[in-house]
């Protein structure tokens, strides 16, 4: 470099610096704080939902009052905010599953709880699926579960649909299991279930087919007993 | 598992039923829950400050003490709460754990308190909440450094050595220690004297001095007088060399000592002279000899083991080991920068010095440091632009990691003045346990007396008892029936020193023998039995009790002295520390004993007894010798 090119440098480095001194006092703020305010005024608003009151989630669910003050007692206590959004609920269903990969079914089990779509679940929606699931007669169950597996809400499960189900669940195993899950495991179990449910042979199972199916078979019948006892 | 997972247990389990219609196989039954399902209200009364929870907040950790059943042990009936009689304040934060999932460390409580509670309730340390836990853990360790210091003040430095060491241990001791003797003491001022004398030498030596008749030029001072500095040298490496072989021969692990760091210096310290006689008087070698005699400075760093400060900034600079490396690196970062700009802003100028890009570092580094010799100016106006920043930036990279040093340095003085302030609080510790122990000794024995009156007089026992407490009694009582089983009874220092000088005949020690040695008389007595063991055993045979019952000793097990003789030390140990009891002869010494006697055993049993004065039978020596011979008496004739 010549001497000419090294000068012009070094005043380039010295305007630099300058401009990085008259932003520390704060004579350049106009062109600045442009940018920033936009964002700044996002965080102040802190997002915070109040649940319905106790009484009318009483009449929605089929929990008593104490069950309802109970259950919502832990809720705020993991989310004082009052919303859970889809992350938060990743990592606590997670925590179930520490062998496997719990996140993709999580993502599924978060779709069907949130039931207006909106990314978060709020208190009502949680009490509302557990009473469903709790509570619920059998065939509201079997509607909730075709709902979860019914991943764009379409009102009939596809062999993708189940196949990407499917995955997740056996994602939850992890890879130390007994026998070791092959790679065929999730589309054989997808086959076979569509070969139980799929009457028609359409290639879709509508909820119709669904809950006929199931109500037919005994062992569906007896386990939906199983998780009355949870709460 | 955290907390909140515990509260969403329940609805994953919810959530399994949708796996029931996909699953291939029936799914197993549920398990029975009979615990009450309603949520309550728990009260909790920690010293009188009442608590209140749900019960599901406390069954959110079922493996510590209030999750779990272990806290119906401290189920109050009549009030229906628990009671614990604990810190309310410190239970604040074990409550708030329960409720938020976060344990917090309190900044003002100390850590041990802390940890105490923690381990109590059942809670692990280890699940202290990120924005507490950097404090928790620095406290720790600065703890657990004070602890590790004060057991190191306890146990090596100050307290007495057993008396039978080898001399090898009694050397290492007084190389490590000066101060216990003054032989040591001696040495340790001569060796310094001669490192600085041989320091002093080698400066001097380099001084020119005036020149000898007939010569100009000034000669230095260690050509002129070359034998007597030789002389001088010779001197000064033979006291080093002795003090490094004596050291060398007395430590305990030989590998470990080579390796460290002050052997090294001992040896790069002395090398230099050897070499320099052993070498031929060779031009080539010789100017590689001169280089090995800078190595002679090296002998200054011998004064570190004077010097506590000294040994303080070594410490110092290695523990600050990272932020003198970072200082280095982001240092070298800079030079290497700031030299290549300046090279190349300077280069076209005529007569510049800044021929090269090395050439210019020294430029940097004279810059950075704000020296400015001024034998390397820039003369452009890039030039003179960059090197005001090389000089601006020098100062802030030099003085970012010198607050770290300085800090770390501050911390290490404190502690070691710290640990001065404990051992001197550690004599008046001692001092303060020996009158305890003696305290109790005397009422123990008060006891007795009273006892023994009181087997005559009823009225006067009641009298004297009266003014002692239940836990007193149950004590005295306590010793009383140890002195029952093992057939000895406790006797006060006096006593046992008074009979201790009696018996002994003709028996010299080193020690002093005085009562009020300031390392207690029970060392002192320690020191003069086990020699009266190994005397008796070499030397006196006939006259006294003891050596006539110690024949009889062969017909015992060495096991058995064991046995019998280690409750006779626990008296010793329910006041005082366990150093004193170490300070007993080891069995060798007896076995030793033993065997070297052969006199008969028949008719031992049957004198033993008897010719034994009143007194002896029934005191205990603290030493195991005269314990022995007491014992083999009982025992033998039972």
């Amino acid at each position: 470099m010549g001497i000419q090119d090294m000068e012009l440098l070094a005043i380039g480095v010295v305007v630099i610096l300058f401009m990085a001194v008259l932003k520390q006092f704060g004579i350049l703020e106009p062109i600045s704080s442009f940018e920033d305010s936009s964002d700044s005024d996002l965080e102040m608003s802190t997002v915070r939902h109040q649940p319905e009151g106790l009484d009318q989630l009483q009449a929605q669910t089929k929990f008593t009052r104490k069950e309802l003050q109970s259950l919502y007692r832990g809720f705020k206590n993991e989310c004082p905010s009052g919303l859970v959004d889809e992350e938060t609920f990743k990592s606590i269903y997670s925590q179930f599953f520490p062998q496997g990969d719990a996140s993709t079914y999580a993502h599924f089990l978060f779709n069907a709880f949130d039931l207006d779509r909106n990314g978060s679940i709020r208190f009502e929606d949680f009490v509302i699926g557990l009473s469903v699931l709790l509570r619920g007669s059998v065939t509201e169950k079997l509607n909730w579960a075709f709902n979860l597996y019914d991943i764009n809400k379409d009102g009939c499960i596809t062999k993708e649909e189940m196949l990407a189900i499917m995955k997740s669940i056996y994602d939850m195993m992890g890879r130390y299991t007994y026998p070791c899950v092959r790679d065929e495991a999730p589309s054989e179990h997808v086959d076979k279930f569509f070969q139980k449910m799929d009457r028609n042979r359409d290639g879709v199972v509508t909820i119709e087919e669904f809950i006929e199916t199931c109500q037919k078979d005994e062992n569906i019948m007896n386990s939906m007993q199983l998780f009355e006892n949870v709460i | 598992m955290a907390a909140g997972v515990a509260t969403w247990l329940p609805f994953a389990r919810a959530a399994a039923v949708g796996w029931l219609p996909l699953a291939k196989k029936t799914m197993p039954k549920p398990p029975v829950d009979n615990s009450s399902r309603s949520d309550e209200i728990l009260y909790v009364n920690v010293s009188g400050v009442r608590f209140q929870t749900w019960k599901n907040t406390l069954d959110r950790y079922p493996d510590t003490l209030l999750g779990s059943s272990e806290k119906e042990f401290f189920f109050n009936e009549e009030t229906q709460e628990y009671f614990f009689d604990r810190d309310p304040e410190m239970f604040r934060h074990i409550l708030n754990f329960y409720r938020t999932g976060k344990l917090h460390y309190p900044r003002y409580e100390c850590i041990q308190a802390f940890d105490e509670e923690l381990a109590f309730y059942g809670i692990v340390p280890e699940i202290i909440g990120d924005c507490c836990m950097e404090e928790y853990r620095d406290r720790k360790k600065e703890n657990q450094e004070r602890l590790a210091e004060d057991s190191e003040a306890n146990e090596g430095t100050d307290a007495p050595l057993p008396p039978d060491s080898t001399s090898r241990e009694r050397l290492w001791r007084a190389f490590e220690n000066p101060h216990t003797s003054t032989m040591a003491l001696v040495f340790y001022y001569v060796t310094g004297f001669f490192i600085a004398v041989s320091v002093i030498a080698n400066v001097v030596e380099t001084v020119p001095c005036r020149p000898p008749k007939g010569s100009v030029k000034d000669l230095p001072c260690g050509e002129k007088y070359q034998l007597a500095f030789f002389c001088m040298d010779t001197a000064c490496v033979l006291i080093f060399t002795f003090e490094y072989l004596m050291r060398l021969f007395a430590a305990p692990s030989r590998c470990k000592f080579m390796r460290s760091v002050m052997s090294v210096i001992d040896v790069v310290a002395i090398m230099p002279y050897y070499i320099g006689l052993v070498m031929p008087e060779n031009e080539d070698v010789s100017g590689a000899f001169v280089t090995l005699r800078v190595f002679r400075v090296f002998r200054i760093f011998k004064f570190s083991r004077h010097s506590q400060g000294l040994r303080i900034l070594g410490y110092t600079l290695k523990s600050c080991a990272s932020e003198l490396g970072f200082l280095l690196f982001s240092l070298t970062m800079a030079i290497i920068i700031f030299a290549t700009v300046m090279f190349y802003a300077e280069k076209g100028t005529k007569g510049s010095t800044f021929t090269s890009i090395p050439a210019s570092f020294w430029y940097t580094i004279v810059t950075m440091t704000t020296l400015g010799y001024g034998d390397m100016v820039p003369n452009t106006i890039a030039g003179k632009i960059f090197g005001s920043i090389c000089s601006l930036s020098g100062v802030l990279v030099i003085a970012l990691p010198v607050p770290v040093i300085v800090s770390n340095f501050s911390r290490i003085y404190h502690q070691n003045q710290r640990a001065d302030k404990m051992r001197a609080q550690q004599k008046v510790r001692l001092a303060r346990i020996r009158m305890a122990k003696k305290g109790t000794t005397n009422a123990f024995l008060q006891y007795k007396e009273d006892r023994g009156l009181g087997d005559r007089d009823s009225d006067s026992t009641a009298l004297c008892v009266k003014n002692r407490s239940a836990f007193e009694h149950q004590h005295h009582h306590l010793l009383h029936c140890l002195e029952k089983t093992t057939n000895h009874e406790f006797t006060d220092e006096g006593t046992y020193s008074e009979l201790c000088m009696t018996d002994s005949v003709g028996f010299r020690t080193s020690r002093s023998t005085s009562l009020s040695s300031h390392q207690g008389a029970q060392n002192n007595s320690t020191g003069c039995c086990p020699r009266r063991a190994r005397r008796r055993a070499a030397i006196r045979l006939a006259n006294s009790t003891v050596s006539v019952s110690r024949g009889s000793v062969q017909e015992l097990d060495t096991l058995h002295l064991k046995t019998t003789s280690i409750p006779a030390q626990t008296r010793s140990s329910l006041n005082a520390q366990g150093v004193n009891l170490k300070l007993n002869c080891g069995e060798q010494d007896f076995s030793a004993a033993i065997i070297s006697i052969p006199t008969p055993p028949a008719n031992t049993p049957d004198e033993s007894l008897p010719p034994s004065p009143v007194p002896i039978p029934g005191i205990l020596r603290n030493t195991r010798a005269t314990t022995f011979t007491h014992e083999t008496v009982k025992i033998s004739s039972l």
